[in-house]
């Protein structure tokens, strides 16, 4: 439906479909992010970061130092200690004379990949399990509670460390690891929204229509999780990346040579007294990304959530 | 509120049952190389057949299980393969060190986040509250062992080169022995645990805070006449707090049960140095009593959590 409306003499064409426009929750949320100067700075360094790990093996090929190769020559000073930064070294080099640079971004490849796929992994075993047990109630919920329960009260950083060494450290085991010790608290969350969601007339509606019960929790109930799971998400990125370099600095998890921030770090603590740069720009990187993470996952949260809004608005106008 | 409580314990005692099963399994059923560890390299086979007959390692796994439970069950945790101590006389000798360590940082992270959290939710928005809000989250953002590393660096390395030697950067005094320099060990590691985990609970707390701000019974406070500072501190904060005390009970059991990272960092002979040697030389009794009295220690701080609940909030006061 097309009318025409005058604006300030010249005749504009709106549609009234344009004027009126109806906005989903989504659409709110997008718009909001869009607006949020601290998201978007975010977004633009993690993307930034990303970039510089994916291009990793470009880059290094551009500056022409090799992650593992070790520079005994130019690398060290004659005493044999690492290099400040320099032209030739951005961000000087490490104890094996290796460039620091080069290597804290071949690191950014382990943080992203190991934050990225531990935390994927665990939503989605945490949202499975939450969902069943909220679904089906009874004896499916007892049980399954009761595992997250003993998930949650496990010592998680001994508890890794005791199955990294056990299986034997790598990469892979990382991954599975972190995303183990993350899935529960997943789950706890999706299991109390299941909860509320499938009291709800809409869910009686899909039953009395003949809907199959996995048919009601993947279209009628998981659509409704979907705020708080990307809320969760995004706060546990940031958190899967320090796991990892925890790991990693307690010499489980990656295994040297290959570069992660957390190896390098703990590389480091012996020459903190002679190389500051040497733990200042993994530890730099580390810090700015997780940062970055948990800046865009508030700005998510608050974006996906507008009763903050309304709260802060509440109270500014009582004042 | 007595059903309610029996009912929590029991439950906390099925956990950590199901925890000494996965322990169990993890250790002994997957395959380790203890025997073969202890006897040494140049060991004949009937050698080391002899040490794993001696150390009962070659019995059915149910048989080492049952023995393990009677054992425990009577405050007998068995002897440390290597050192050949009681695993309960180890473990007293740690408890100490850790307890020093978790409850010293616990005290200090509490005041500075709920007062940072309250600060800057009764002024939203304003200057303090940005201000209070980067910097926690840049806190929060770093892992404790980077904070650790730093901490180092800044207040020991750098103060000791300026020739002030007011911290040492590692070891244990114990607090009955001499109390002034027990805290002066443990400031740094306590500071390298506190700030990171203050930063949380000043997140918490402001949101926590801001929510309950909105709600009516504290309009009908303000009604009422009472001053601004008794309705923040008398009505708001005691409802506020219960988000900080779930995470207080689970993050200090979690501490208890050994601070991995920062003992490893400043050499402190707590639970989590001691956990992290027996897992390297696999000495599977301490390995086991520590992650067992670990997970203990969680489940405790989740019962005295949920009763805390009900003490802070009567609206969650079982009827």
């Amino acid at each position: 439906m097309t009318t025409t409306i005058p604006i300030g003499g010249a005749a504009t064409e709106v549609t009234v479909a344009q004027a009126i426009e109806a906005r989903s929750p989504w659409q709110l949320a997008w718009r909001r992010i869009r607006h949020d100067r601290v998201a978007l700075i975010s977004a633009c360094y993690i993307a930034l970061i990303a970039l510089l790990a994916i291009f990793a093996p470009v880059i290094a090929h551009i500056v022409g130092h090799g992650p593992d190769t070790e520079y005994l020559h130019t690398g060290l000073t004659p005493q044999g200690l690492p290099r400040p930064p320099s032209g030739t070294f951005v961000f000087g080099t490490d104890d094996l004379g290796r460039d620091l640079f080069v290597r804290t971004i071949y690191g950014a490849r382990i943080s992203l990949l190991v934050g990225a796929a531990s935390s994927l992994s665990a939503v989605t075993v945490g949202v499975a399990i939450g969902l069943l047990a909220g679904y089906f109630g009874g004896i499916v919920d007892v049980v399954l509670a009761r595992l997250v329960d003993v998930v949650l009260s496990l010592p998680f950083l001994l508890a890794a460390i005791a199955l990294e060494v056990v299986v034997g450290p790598s990469l892979l085991v990382s991954i599975f690891v972190i995303a183990f010790f993350s899935w529960a608290a997943v789950a706890r969350i999706v299991r109390g929204q299941t909860l509320s969601i499938r009291e709800n007339e809409f869910v009686e509606a899909a039953r009395s229509l003949g809907a199959s019960d996995l048919r009601i929790m993947v279209i009628d109930v998981l659509p409704n999780l979907a705020a708080p799971v990307i809320v969760y998400t995004t706060l546990l990125v940031p958190s899967a990346i320090v796991f990892e370099a925890t790991l990693s600095f307690l010499g489980l998890g990656v295994v040297p040579p290959t570069p992660s921030w957390g190896n390098m770090l703990s590389e480091s603590l012996g020459f903190y007294q002679v190389a500051w740069w040497f733990i200042t720009f993994p530890g730099l990187a580390l810090l700015t990304t997780t940062l970055a993470f948990n800046l865009l996952g508030d700005s998510v949260r608050d974006a996906l959530d507008p009763r903050g809004d309304r709260l802060l608005a509440a109270i500014r106008k009582r004042r | 509120m007595i059903l309610f409580l029996v009912r929590r314990v029991l439950l906390g005692v099925l956990v950590l049952w199901i925890i000494t099963v996965a322990v169990f399994v993890l250790f002994f059923v997957a395959p380790h190389n203890v025997a073969r560890l202890l006897a040494g390299k140049q060991a004949s086979p009937q050698t080391v057949a002899l040490v794993a007959h001696r150390l009962g390692l070659n019995r059915p796994v149910l048989d080492q299980y049952g023995s393990f439970i009677w054992g425990l069950l009577h405050g007998n945790l068995g002897y440390s393969f290597y050192s050949n101590e009681p695993v309960t006389s180890l473990l007293a000798s740690r408890i100490p060190v850790s307890a020093s360590l978790a409850l010293g940082a616990a005290v200090i992270w509490l005041v500075i986040g709920v007062a940072t959290g309250v600060l800057s939710a009764t002024r939203p928005r304003g200057i303090a509250d940005r201000t209070a809000t980067v910097i926690s989250l840049c806190f929060y953002s770093m892992p404790p062992f980077l904070l650790g590393i730093l901490v180092l660096y800044l207040l020991f390395f750098r103060l000791h080169l300026a020739g002030i030697g007011i911290f040492p950067g590692s070891g244990y005094v114990s607090l009955t022995s001499n109390p002034a320099a027990w805290a002066q060990h443990l400031i740094l590691p306590w500071l390298s645990l506190a700030l990171t985990a203050a930063a949380a609970y000043a997140r918490l707390t402001r949101a926590a805070m801001l929510d309950v701000l909105g709600e009516d019974y504290i309009r009908t406070a303000t009604a009422k006449g009472l001053t601004r500072r008794r309705v923040i501190l008398r009505h708001a904060l005691r409802a506020a707090l219960t988000p900080a005390t779930t995470q207080f009970g689970i993050d200090l059991g979690i501490l208890l049960g050994g601070t991995v990272v920062v003992e490893q960092i400043f050499g402190l002979p707590g639970l989590g140095y001691l956990a992290v040697q027996s897992i390297v030389t696999q000495d599977l009794p301490v390995i086991i009593a520590i992650v067992t009295l670990a997970s203990a220690f969680v489940v405790a701080a989740n019962l005295v959590v949920d009763v805390l609940y009900a003490v802070l909030d009567p609206r969650v006061r079982p009827q």
